[in-house]
């Protein structure tokens, strides 16, 4: 049987890792289990300037001295696993992975993070990387003199439109509302820019090739009326959700799949709980995530100590 | 010189790429950047290459002009996603992706294409 740990975190990006380190510093045996890559969302951030106390570097950077950290004070991580489910709700956890792997724990830290939403239509696994793009500053170039969509209405989607027109002979945005939910001076941005269209109220339902991609079938959703438009290129920005699909039925989530968690942290299980971009806030930061996962850590430790 | 920060092999020079896969049956190269496509699967390399002993794993600078050998690679034609990640069997392209790959797509390629016979894994 495996060993019992006082804290399994779920998660290493900045809130896991923050948590991590707390813990392992507060020598409580502290196990992190990563799904994905380590650092999360924190190493697809390029250059990170505002992180107080270092002037400049890059999330892949900071993740790794934040993986460092925790494990010099003797958190393990596992990385890359898959969690098939949860036990959770006694007084022993129990976390048990798609290849019959069991972990077990006195308490519980969730910080699964988020991942950028895709639109989940016919042809864009197909086309992803001969066509398709979620990264303007990595891909931007290969579409140098040609016609592009950006899918998208926020922040994301029109600051992009923007950075690609540099490249891009002309970028259409198609957004599904009659309003963007950007910034102004973000729209007002990419209105200005004469090389930027916008179709609205606007959905993507196809997208379609021959062996690279070629055309987007749209419909536009007051009427109906399907559309085609010849593309050699579609950049999609359409936000983010929480990674919390396999906590279904497991901890309350609200309606946007956020995990409900009190001022402490804790959710709605005793021992269990949540820290980083998969509950409910108005801003994500990495700045937020760290202090989520300070939170959730002194939570946990207190919880222990009980 | 280097200019990836991973800690994974960084090839230089097409000859260097060259004598790996002459030298190696089953090598995996991920030619990015240090940008947010590129990093998770280098991510997924680093975690791989403790346990899959028998296939070589390496890097490579996009663009470095030395790049060419991949980024000119007919299998490579229509790309438009970075990273360009190719898998050589006996020297010869087995696969080749673009843009970002989770774990599940790289040990897909990898079981598929670079399975550990018994004598490789003695």
């Amino acid at each position: 049987m495996d060993e019992l740990y006082d804290v399994i975190i779920v998660g290493a990006g900045a809130a896991g890792l923050s948590a991590g380190i707390y813990t392992s510093r507060a020598r409580l045996s502290t196990l992190i289990l990563n799904e994905g890559a380590v650092g999360g969302q924190m190493v697809l951030t390029n250059e990170i300037a505002n992180y107080p106390g270092v002037e400049t570097t890059s999330g892949y950077m900071l993740a790794g001295t934040m993986k460092k950290q925790a494990k010099a004070f003797g958190c393990k991580i596992r990385s890359n696993i898959r969690i098939e489910r949860y036990d959770l709700k006694g007084s022993e956890k129990r976390i048990i992975l798609e290849d019959g792997r069991e972990f077990r724990s006195r308490s519980v830290i969730l910080a699964p993070g988020g991942k950028p939403r895709s639109l989940n239509i016919p042809g864009e696994e197909l086309y992803k990387g001969t066509g398709i793009s979620y990264c303007a500053t990595c891909d931007g170039d290969f579409f140098t003199g040609k016609e592009i969509a950006v899918v998208g209405g926020g922040n994301s989607a029109l600051e992009e439109a923007v950075t690609l027109t540099n490249y891009a002979s002309k970028v259409t945005v198609v957004h599904q509302f009659d309003h963007f939910q950007a910034f102004q001076h973000a729209i007002n941005e990419a209105k200005s820019n004469p090389k930027i269209e916008f179709i609205m109220e606007s959905e993507l339902r196809r997208f379609s090739g021959n062996g690279v991609l070629e055309e987007v079938t749209i419909e536009h959703l007051p009427s109906g009326e399907i559309s085609i438009l010849q593309v050699d290129g579609v950049f999609i920005f359409v936000g983010y959700m929480p990674n919390t699909s396999s906590l279904q039925g497991v901890v309350h989530l609200n309606d946007r799949q956020e995990i409900v968690v009190d001022e402490k942290l804790q959710t709605d299980i005793s021992g269990v709980f949540a820290a980083g971009d998969c509950i409910p806030k108005r801003f994500r930061q990495v700045t937020t995530a760290v202090a989520d996962g300070t939170v959730a850590a002194l939570s946990a430790s207190e919880f222990l100590r009980s | 010189m280097k200019m990836l920060h991973t800690n994974l092999h960084e090839i230089e020079s097409a000859a260097e790429l060259e004598k790996m896969i002459s030298e190696h049956e089953n090598v995996m190269v991920c030619c990015g950047r240090m940008g947010p496509m590129c990093i998770p699967v280098y991510e997924v390399m680093e975690e791989l290459e403790e346990e899959r002993t028998h296939v070589k794993f390496a890097v490579m600078a996009f663009d470095s002009p030395e790049a060419g050998i991949i980024r000119n690679a007919p299998e490579a034609r229509g790309f438009m996603g970075l990273p360009f990640t190719m898998y050589y069997k006996n020297g010869i392209v087995a696969r080749a992706t673009s843009s970002i790959q989770s774990m599940d797509q790289v040990t897909g390629i990898l079981d598929e294409h670079f399975s550990a016979s018994p004598v490789e894994n003695a």
